[in-house]
């Protein structure tokens, strides 16, 4: 039930909390309230009174029920995932730890609805990722989900800046704008002066903040890094989570992969993963990347 | 199509890959070039061979004689066999429904004209008026010879243009007197052969002048006829054959000869001949065409083979795109029209540059047997089509199964 003040009088009863989406997007987090409870907001010199409903302003991005993937090699079939089950709430930002060969990027690479699982649900905003016809799948991977690979995953005869513009490019951004936005995200990962080298004239970390940079580029509400900084010395992974932390404080949701418990320490929770199937899920005290720096 | 970003992405892919398109759009070229060149010469030889072949008339009977090798009926072989104006007369009656031109021939192989004091050596030769026809002879200036030339034994002349270079240079010949064994010809024409120089060192003149003037009475050397043609090849070589062994038939009976004499008459019919050359133009052609449609199979497997390997290159290229939101459709469009771009503008460029070396070197060639090499224009644009249709096939399948795949599989190719 969402009853709507104006200036102390009901102007709105409904039991759709579509209505509000529509009428006030912002207001997108506010709906998914479970307690009892008033609100009082300003908004557009009105006041919005938000009755009945308890705020709690993380809505689930991320269901996953009973996740399974396999890897068929000839005759033999690999068990991979075995049923995890896990939410992440918006704006959250999880840390996925596990030994090499757990699955951990075989999940991410669902996530990022760059692969399929074989059976379970993943619903993304609400939305069942199943079946998803071709250009709504683009559409997610465009502008919904940002992706940093293990690898990088750079276009090689594209310079820094032109591989940061790509994801630009698909979503129709015109070519001048295109650039200024990607000498942006370039500088904000601290690679203005390289921005005219190719992938493979720049260090392992360069590439990695290059991909950092592209992946921020959309604007995506989700990013997903596949071991941000496994390829990184300490230092820059500190300026790299630093970064990381940043974003997330802006609200986007970040799921990770790492290794590292310093790095996972800087998440806000920690999953673990064991032969396939989720064996720990905690929250953590996070830690600030700047102080170490 | 006209999506102007579309179009800088795809001049930035080929800038930054310029030894691929560079290899891409030489194949290409290089094919059409080669196809270019190949079907000009095969032309250029057909034209050669053609117009050798063309300097007389394709369906003639040429009709001389010799001395018999076999004694019949009682005379003695060594006769010579002598051709008179009514065996001449006798014949063109007796087939005068096949005839188209006929001429009898009284010729002086090497006689002496000269003009002032301009002298040389020329074959003179007496013919009728429808030798013009039966040589192909181009009347460049004045007549050839005609009836009443014929009819009244007059002292005209027609001459070469190779024989009035030699012996008027630049001045015009028509009217003029020349000197042929001391006696005055008025010219009355030049003409050109087809021939060449051979053929235009020559000089007609009526036969029946001919026949008073070198005191031959009615004797002729040959007879020439040309067959009406039918309208079917095989048709007309075999009607050339059989009139040419009547008429030699005839004459064996009418000069007592035996049938079997090959020596003391003999006709011979070019129509046979033509076959022949015929069949060995075909040939050429059929060489060429094989050779070229040899050439496009290459082009097109090469320029597939190509596409394959690119996009085979490109796979991770692709994954790339699709993680970062590029639809299947736009992927598979950009790899074609990138494709269809460089083999269309490099098959233009080897079409031009074929054809342009072909207009420089085709007047230069001294042969006769290749000449004016030149290329049917809408071969050439085809081949590139083909060749544009045949990259963008090859292109397009695996680039669809590429941009079909899941982004993590095509991700994982190296
Ligand atoms: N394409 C594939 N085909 C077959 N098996 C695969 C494939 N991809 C991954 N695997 C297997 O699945 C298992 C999980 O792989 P995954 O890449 O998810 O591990 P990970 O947890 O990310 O490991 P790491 O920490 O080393 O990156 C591994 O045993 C791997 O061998
Ligand atoms: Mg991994």
């Amino acid at each position: 039930m969402v009853l709507l003040f104006t200036r102390n009088s009901l102007v709105l009863k409904s039991s759709k909390k579509t209505i509000l989406t529509v009428t006030f997007p912002f207001l997108n987090s506010l709906i998914y309230c479970t307690e009892f409870r008033f609100l009082t907001i300003s908004y557009d010199k009105r006041v919005i009174v938000l009755a009945n409903f308890t705020i709690n302003n993380h809505h689930h991005m991320i269901q996953i029920k009973d996740l399974h993937k396999s890897y068929q090699m000839g005759n033999n079939s690999l068990h991979v995932l075995k049923g995890i089950n896990f939410n992440v709430k918006e704006g959250e930002m999880v840390s996925i730890m596990g030994s090499s060969g757990s699955g951990k990027s075989t999940l991410l690479n669902i996530l990022g609805i760059l692969d399929e699982a074989d059976s379970g649900s993943y619903i993304l905003d609400g939305v069942s990722i199943k079946n998803l016809n071709e250009k709504v799948a683009a559409n997610y991977r465009n502008k919904f989900l940002g992706f940093i690979f293990q690898s990088f995953n750079l276009i090689n005869y594209k310079s820094a800046l032109d591989n940061v513009a790509m994801p630009l490019y698909y979503q129709g951004v015109k070519r001048k704008e295109r650039i200024e936005k990607a000498e942006y995200y370039l500088e904000k990962v601290g690679l203005s002066a390289w921005s005219h080298h190719l992938p493979n004239e720049l260090s392992g970390g360069q590439k990695q903040r290059v991909a950092i940079a592209r992946a921020l580029a959309s604007n995506p509400k989700v990013l997903l890094a596949d071991e941000p900084t496994g390829a990184l010395d300490s230092k820059t992974s500190q300026e790299v989570m630093e970064l990381i932390q940043g974003i997330n404080d802006e609200g986007k949701t970040i799921l990770m992969v790492t290794h590292e418990h310093d790095i996972a320490q800087m998440t806000k929770r920690i999953v673990h993963i064991k032969d396939g199937l989720i064996i720990d899920d905690n929250p953590v005290e996070q830690v600030r990347a700047s102080l170490y720096v | 199509m006209f999506d102007i970003e579309r179009w800088q992405e795809i001049f930035e892919t080929l800038r930054k890959n310029k030894l691929r398109t560079f290899l891409t759009g030489l194949s290409v070229a290089s094919g059409i070039f080669i196809l270019v060149i190949l079907l000009g010469f095969s032309k250029g030889i057909e034209n050669g061979v053609t117009s050798q072949f063309q300097r007389d008339a394709t369906n003639l009977i040429t009709v001389w004689t010799g001395t018999t090798t076999k004694s019949y009926k009682g005379l003695n072989p060594g006769r010579y066999i002598q051709l008179k104006n009514e065996d001449y007369y006798a014949v063109s009656r007796k087939y005068d429904d096949y005839i188209d031109y006929k001429s009898s021939l009284y010729s002086i192989w090497g006689g002496t004209i000269s003009y002032k004091n301009e002298t040389g050596n020329y074959q003179i030769r007496g013919v009728m008026p429808d030798h013009q026809f039966i040589e192909n002879a181009d009347i460049g200036v004045g007549r050839f010879v005609n009836q009443s030339d014929f009819d009244e034994f007059k002292k005209v002349a027609v001459i070469g243009n190779k024989l009035k270079k030699d012996l008027f240079k630049d001045e015009d010949p028509i009217d003029k007197n020349i000197s042929i064994y001391g006696m005055n010809f008025k010219v009355i024409g030049v003409f050109y052969d087809p021939g060449g120089e051979r053929e235009e060192s020559q000089a007609y003149i009526p036969v029946s002048t001919a026949q008073k003037v070198f005191n031959a009475g009615d004797n002729i050397r040959n007879m020439l006829f040309t067959i009406k043609m039918a309208d079917n090849f095989e048709e007309a070589v075999e009607l050339s054959k059989n009139i040419s062994q009547n008429v030699e038939a005839d004459l064996k009976q009418m000069h007592t000869v035996a049938p079997d004499d090959t020596s003391a008459v003999r006709v011979f019919n070019t129509l046979e001949e033509a076959k022949k050359i015929y069949s060995l133009i075909g040939t050429i052609q059929a060489v060429f065409w094989f050779v070229g449609i040899g050439t496009i199979i290459a082009g097109i497997v090469g320029v597939g083979n190509i596409m394959l390997i690119i996009v085979k290159e490109r796979t991770k290229e692709i994954g790339i795109r699709k993680a970062l939101g590029a639809l299947p459709m736009s992927i598979v469009g950009m790899i074609l029209q990138e494709a269809v771009f460089v083999t269309m503008f490099a098959g233009l460029f080897g079409l031009i540059f074929g054809l342009g070396l072909l207009e420089i070197i085709g007047p230069q060639i001294q042969s006769d047997f290749i000449k004016y090499p030149q290329v049917n224009f809408n071969i050439a644009l085809t081949t590139v089509f083909l060749l544009v249709l045949a990259g963008a096939l090859a292109g397009f399948f695996p680039a669809y199964r590429a941009a079909k795949i899941k982004p993590i599989i095509a991700l994982r190719d190296e």
